[in-house]
């Protein structure tokens, strides 16, 4: 691993303080690379913080192009950046915050096709993707390449973190084993959200990230936590690998990548 | 002794935004089942056109997951809280 300059040295200083990260750790998070899905309200606080951190390459996957009503929360974002794609204005704001760190761009959706290509390079995978049929798809393929992921969810008031390591701990169809059907379940887009709240939920999955690459710490491995802002509760679950997992468990019956979104227009 | 039950966000509408309510039985389906006595439209959003638990809402009791359990026939004694807390999705 390289040293660190002088620069990096003071820019970093307050994490090189820490017994638990120093220059060794340091350089460690500026070794890793770390997948963001979806550049929105969780990818924003997330890329921000990582990037803030030294992380060295930070991938950004997001096909959408900026729209005022992200604004009040997707902090990547700017009101310069209206109608621009999500992954381009994330690099710029990234890339700004610290010039240690390498962004690239994938300004497309994921599928079945294309993401194991994607997330082969990097360490690590952030989920900050709105949708079902990417979480799921992003846990499958996670599961299948072996990579650590850090699952999130958010909605109005509430949110939802666990990290999922492959071979370690459950995988989110231990937990959820199935999608719901499209219609059934309401998106931010129609439900609304708290803009802090994906603050306060990105920033945990930034939180286990750095500590994932630090290998410091207790990650939330087996632990769905869960949060309330109105409450101001935190509270958290256990959750078990399941044998009967359709992905990870004795008889598995999800073998392939699937995606969801045909797959459910083709019975509609 | 009726159980504590703790309504996920998505599901207060139902309740006239409780977060926390009563409900009386002996095992979690009986709970369930005066949990849609009192605030009707539980039932269709837990339970799928089978009759069976829907697979991306899970129930606890005093933070353990049915399905570990004894399912849906998982006894509740005094005091015992039941938590739905299902798979949300949004970023």
């Amino acid at each position: 691993m390289p040293q660190l300059s002088e620069e990096q040295i003071r820019r970093y200083s307050r994490h090189i303080l820490l017994p638990e990260v120093g220059g060794k750790g340091q350089r460690k998070i500026l070794e890793a690379k770390v997948l963001l899905v979806g550049a929105g309200g969780l990818g924003s606080p997330c890329g921000l913080y990582l990037a803030a951190a030294g992380v060295g390459t930070i991938g950004v996957v997001d096909s959408d192009l900026v729209e005022l009503s992200n604004l009040q929360r997707q902090v990547l974002h700017f009101t310069h950046d209206l109608d621009r794609p999500k992954a381009l204005s994330a690099k710029e704001t990234m890339e700004a915050l610290n010039p240690d760190v390498k962004i690239i761009c994938y300004q497309q959706r994921l599928t079945s096709a294309n993401i194991m290509g994607v997330i082969r390079d990097y360490d690590i995978v952030v989920d900050g993707s709105d949708n079902f049929p990417t979480r799921y798809l992003v846990n499958d393929a996670c599961f299948i390449a072996r990579k650590p992921l850090c699952h999130a969810g958010i909605f109005r008031f509430d949110g939802q973190v666990i990290t999922l390591i492959p071979g370690e701990g459950p995988c989110y169809r231990c937990l959820y084993p199935e999608p719901p059907p499209p219609g059934l379940v309401p998106s931010c887009q129609e439900a609304g959200i708290l803009g802090v709240v994906a603050g306060v939920i990105g920033v945990i999955q930034a939180t286990e990230v750095l500590k994932m690459i630090l290998g410091k710490g207790e990650p939330l491995v087996g632990r769905l936590l869960t949060y309330n802002a109105l409450d101001m509760e935190f509270r958290e679950v256990p959750v078990k690998r399941d044998p009967n997992c359709p992905l990870c468990g004795e008889n598995p019956t999800v073998t392939e990548l699937i995606d969801y979104e045909q797959f459910c227009a083709l019975r509609a | 002794m009726p159980a504590k039950v703790r309504i996920p966000t998505p599901l207060q509408h139902l309740t006239q935004n409780l977060g926390l309510v009563e409900a009386g039985g002996a095992t979690v389906k009986e709970v369930l089942a005066d949990l849609e006595e009192r605030y009707p439209g539980f039932h269709e959003r837990l339970y799928d056109e089978n009759g069976a638990l829907r697979r991306f809402v899970n129930i606890y009791v005093n933070d353990e997951d049915i399905r570990f359990l004894q399912g849906e026939d998982t006894p509740l004694s005094d005091g015992d809280e039941v938590s739905i807390i299902p798979a949300i999705a949004g970023g």
